[in-house]
């Protein structure tokens, strides 16, 4: 029950951590409740079909479906990231400064807010279709795994106290520091995803390029253990990236910062939108 | 005109041959998993070149591919398969997980 629980908590931490980390950068917005929401439940309903369908995926183009999907998935998620942090460098300021009326800021607020929903949702839909496909298998051996399945849902109840963790600790960050800590995050967040989908593409098959291990810090901190599957998440960490991987990463995190800069500069005319 | 297009075709050709995923070229081998175990436990495979992994699932339960060291991360359903693709590797040994069966699914690619 132990081992199942563990497999499980280690699969949804990323999920979980996303979704926290979304919560605190969205904190005081009118109907992030209803968003985030929909975000997680349309993630769990596209768990199961991705779960439900794997086979099939996998099979397709040439057996890298699964790595394409993952792969498309992420670049996804990473412009929308791009998208909130843009939107929130031009409005973030006036949001912060008039705190109190943002609820009337309810139509500015919804953009950012589908685009952090699709990003809620597409990390749910990966972590959580691995989660569904060994919960499966558990259950198609029959009755000898109902410890081991009541093991794997304790681990998302795991995974959802971690969300709790991550965005009460987050909200402990004093409010005027909270929009430059969420925007940091998310940047982060989005160059490590942009990391980790162009791995996916040379895992399928493509952009096979730049193929050299730039460094190897596997023996200071894993990428399998729960510290290193944080710094993954957080900071895009991983043991061996590759000359691609750190490329892309560095890139994004430039097209970040350019794209924030363009969005914050406003001509003297035009104050009020 | 028409020239110019049976002067273009082999080009055509080439662009795509050049773009599409380097699979025909890359060497083809299998892994089976049987009661959370990999057969044969060590792969040889050749160093230097890229190197195509089909991986069958016998077992009803779902298996996770992993290898930090191979880069690889890939679930495969209960009686299925799947496709991993690793490499150029350097020579060397290069471990590899069932990560949903860690206790008994474990093996290693050799390079040489």
């Amino acid at each position: 029950m132990l081992g199942a629980l563990i497999i499980v908590f280690r699969e949804v931490l990323e999920a979980g951590l996303i979704v926290g980390i979304v919560m605190a950068a969205t904190r005081g917005v009118d109907g992030r409740g209803r968003w985030i929401s929909i975000g997680i439940g349309a993630g769990v309903l596209g768990a199961g079909v991705v779960a439900l369908f794997a086979g099939a995926i996998s099979q397709t183009f040439e057996g890298a479906g699964t790595e394409l999907l993952n792969a498309t998935v992420l670049g996804i998620a990473v412009l929308m990231l791009m998208w909130h942090n843009a939107w929130m460098a031009r409005h973030g300021r006036e949001i912060a400064a008039e705190m109190r009326s943002i609820g009337t800021a309810v139509s500015e607020g919804a953009k950012p807010l589908t685009a952090l929903a699709v990003v809620i949702g597409v990390a749910v839909l990966r972590e959580g279709s691995e989660v569904v496909l060994f919960l499966y298998g558990i259950m198609a051996q029959g009755t000898s795994g109902s410890a081991l399945l009541v093991g794997g849902l304790l681990g998302i109840l795991a995974g959802a106290a971690f969300t709790a963790l991550t965005y009460f600790g987050l909200l402990a960050i004093p409010q005027r520091y909270i929009f430059s800590v969420t925007s940091w995050l998310i940047a982060l967040l989005a160059a490590g995803m942009a990391a980790q989908s162009v791995q996916f593409l040379n895992n399928a098959g493509f952009a096979e390029v730049l193929g050299n291990t730039v460094w190897d810090t596997s023996w200071i901190l894993s990428d399998g253990s729960i510290l290193g599957k944080l710094m993954h998440t957080l900071i895009g960490y991983t043991e061996r990236p590759t000359e691609l991987q750190l490329t892309v990463y560095v890139g994004t995190l430039f097209a970040m910062g350019l794209l924030m800069r363009i969005a914050r500069y406003r001509p003297q005319e035009r104050v009020a939108v | 005109m028409h020239r110019m297009i049976t002067l273009f075709v082999p080009f055509a050709i080439a662009a795509v041959v050049t773009l599409s995923p380097a699979t025909a070229q890359a060497q083809e081998y299998k892994l089976t998993i049987k009661d959370h175990k990999f057969t044969p436990e060590e792969l040889k495979v050749p160093a230097n070149t890229r190197v195509v992994i089909t991986v069958v699932n016998e077992d009803a339960t779902a298996e996770e591919f992993e290898s930090n060291i191979l880069k690889v991360e890939k679930v495969i359903a209960g009686k299925s398969r799947g496709t991993v693709r690793i490499g150029p590797l350097k020579p060397g040994r290069y471990p590899f997980v069932g990560e949903f069966h860690e206790a008994t699914a474990k093996g290693v690619v050799i390079a040489e």
